[in-house]
């Protein structure tokens, strides 16, 4: 292994499979490697909840062998990172909170046994905001994550710690879902790159629901290539989730050649009004002009009603979260209240004490605009506004192949600057909130520093036309370097 | 850092413009109430806190009121599918066991809860 080792870290999951193919070192030593390097990230940026050191040497021994005996499994000894909301079988599944502390799973996520299956090496699960419900992992029980750019920043939310895992390079690969930017932001304020997929175009089967109607499983990779690796394996039909999608799954990788030119690209006009931080529109119109240079045409689209996104989502989210989240009730699973009362008190005590203040915040937003009286007047009318909005999406890609413009309004922000009102949090997902009421698939790439610090290329695609915006990714990323700078090392 | 000015058209709200205060707040009772039908005993010390919240989000989503959906069908689901059925077969083994390991009190297979009827 040698003088190789240093740079291990620094390799993409595409360039790691490569390097183990050609014996350049072994899983084990990748693996050894990538769990001391965590180890002592840990106390500066708290990007796991739990490591999985035991299980990930056992996996990579097995990854040499099968290698050395000639199986050639597309993630063969590669590692990878889950979020903690991925069931995982025999292992602790906390999903950021209190009330899971103790819950370990006796099944694996479809997203986990395909993963797996393939070869990959878990080294870990990496620290979210409770039940996904954040955009700067602040509501995490377990603590937040530090951005490895600026340990007094947030790395965003809520797939934070598999954000700053992949940015601080103690890992090519992690997991995450993607409820109303929960990839895409933390992507962008992390310089990494985050893949939503079409809703159904990926298992939620083991993943812990928060708002089923929205939930969707990608990855946060290095590069855009990587991210189409590992879609490949993650996406397809499974029987287990009544809402995956039979739809044939195209590959990925080698679609990626597909060039820019001659690709329509739409800019809406709301992507860049006055929320939108001067230098991160500054990035985004560059890349938007190397796009431009490679042959593609840029053409201005109208979502009319793209302002009504966020409080549209502020009511279906916390609406089926309200109803996902009655299961934990401290009688079959999760955690219990000591010495209740009675059975009432049992059940009120238990939420009380497991649920975090935002988690508690969304489920009484979700009962009250449920509740007797208030129904039409927020609930149904905000699945009105989700059916214009999808509307003015479709109406859209009838004249463009790729919705392009910022992730996120600014660059990563100070932890505890958000934490007072929650309305401000909310609207960090102004840009990423449509693609989700939608069901889009959705890209966030490095596309510049501003102050130092990363901004996020969006790219929003039809329904199931990831190859299109993996490709334009991909391609951009062969014309620029965004995404191979990193931070420094903070510990 | 750069704070984020809120975009006028959704930090200004499409609000009432009589009242530019909260336009939706909720009562202390109603909050209580809420909390009761989401079986939620909330801390007494974070209450108000929790009563300011919730009234700004509601005011926040109040805004969707201006949107013109007459004729609008709901939209219940992303793609155009229908529910999915399949066979009506057994196809998990019993892991009653292994799945009850999780459960904070059991006794011979039943999961144990304070008494219901005196």
């Amino acid at each position: 292994m040698g003088q190789d080792t240093d740079a291990l870290h620094t390799r993409t999951l595409t360039e790691l499979a490569n390097a183990l193919r050609n014996g350049e070192f072994s899983s084990r030593e990748l693996t050894e490697h990538l769990l001391q390097r965590i180890h002592e990230s840990q106390d500066r940026l708290n990007a796991f909840i739990t490591v999985t050191a035991d299980q990930a040497l056992q996996q990579a021994d097995a990854a040499d062998k099968a290698r050395a005996n000639g199986n050639k499994e597309s993630l063969n000894g590669l590692p990878i990172v889950h979020k903690d909301l991925f069931c995982t079988k025999g292992v602790l599944t906390t999903c950021g909170s209190h009330i899971l502390g103790n819950f370990v799973s006796p099944y694996d996520a479809t997203v986990v046994e395909r993963i797996s299956a393939a070869g990959a090496v878990m080294l870990g699960k990496t620290n979210m905001d409770e039940f996904a419900m954040g955009s700067s992992n602040e509501t995490s029980y377990y603590g937040p994550v530090m951005n490895p750019w600026d340990t007094r920043l947030s790395p965003g939310g809520s797939s934070g710690g598999s954000a700053a895992a992949v940015a601080a390079r103690l890992v090519p690969a992690g997991t995450g879902t993607d409820t109303g930017g929960s990839i895409r932001q933390p992507a962008s304020l992390t310089g990494t790159v985050g893949l939503k997929p079409t809703y159904g175009r990926v298992s939620r089967y083991g993943m812990v629901a928060f708002a089923s109607s929205l939930d969707q499983a990608g990855v946060i990779t290095r590069s855009a290539e990587d991210a189409a690796l590992l879609l490949g394996v993650m996406a397809g039909y499974d029987e287990r989730d009544s809402t995956s999608v039979d739809h044939p799954v195209p590959d990925y990788v080698a679609g990626l050649d597909k060039p820019i030119k001659g690709l329509k690209i739409g800019i809406v006009r709301q992507h860049f009004d006055e929320g939108l931080d001067a230098g991160c529109e500054q990035r985004v119109k560059e890349a938007l002009a190397v796009i431009k240079k490679e042959g593609a045409t840029l053409i201005e689209v109208d979502l009319p009603n793209i302002d009504l996104s966020v409080p549209t989502y502020y009511v279906v989210a916390p609406a089926e979260c309200s109803s996902n989240l009655s299961r934990f009730d401290g009688v079959r699973f999760g955690r219990r209240t000591d010495n209740p009362e009675d059975l009432l008190d049992m059940y009120c005590s238990s939420r009380g004490e497991g649920f975090g203040a935002e988690v508690q915040r969304r489920i009484m937003t979700g009962t009250y605009v449920l509740s007797a009286g208030y129904y039409d007047a927020y609930y149904l009318k905000a699945q009105k506004v989700r059916q214009l909005i999808s509307e003015d999406f479709k109406q859209a890609f009838r004249n463009v192949d790729i919705i392009a413009g910022p992730t996120a309004p600014t660059t990563a922000f100070a932890l505890g600057e958000k934490t007072d009102d929650p309305i401000t949090m909310y609207l960090n997902d102004i840009y990423t909130i449509g693609a989700n009421l939608a069901g889009l698939p959705g890209i966030s790439i490095p596309c510049g520093l501003v102050d130092g610090l990363p901004a996020g290329l969006q790219l929003i695609g039809p329904h199931f036309a990831e190859e299109t915006i993996l490709a334009c990714a991909h391609q951009y990323q062969q014309l620029s370097d965004w995404h191979k700078q990193g931070p420094e090392d903070v510990w | 850092m750069l704070p984020l000015g809120l975009p006028e058209h959704l930090g200004g709200l499409r609000r009432g413009q009589e009242n530019p205060e909260h336009l939706v707040s909720l009562t202390k009772d109603q909050v209580q109430h809420i909390a009761t039908l989401a079986r939620l005993k909330l801390d007494d010390a974070e209450f108000d806190d929790v009563v300011d919240k919730l009234s700004r989000i509601v005011d926040f989503v109040d805004q969707l009121q201006v949107a013109a959906t007459d004729h609008v069908l709901p939209m219940a689901h992303p793609l155009d599918t229908s529910q999915r059925f399949r066979a009506d077969e057994v196809t998990e083994e019993n892991k009653r066991d292994e799945i009850q390991k999780n459960a904070p009190k059991v006794e011979n297979g039943y999961y144990l809860v304070p008494k219901v009827i005196e």
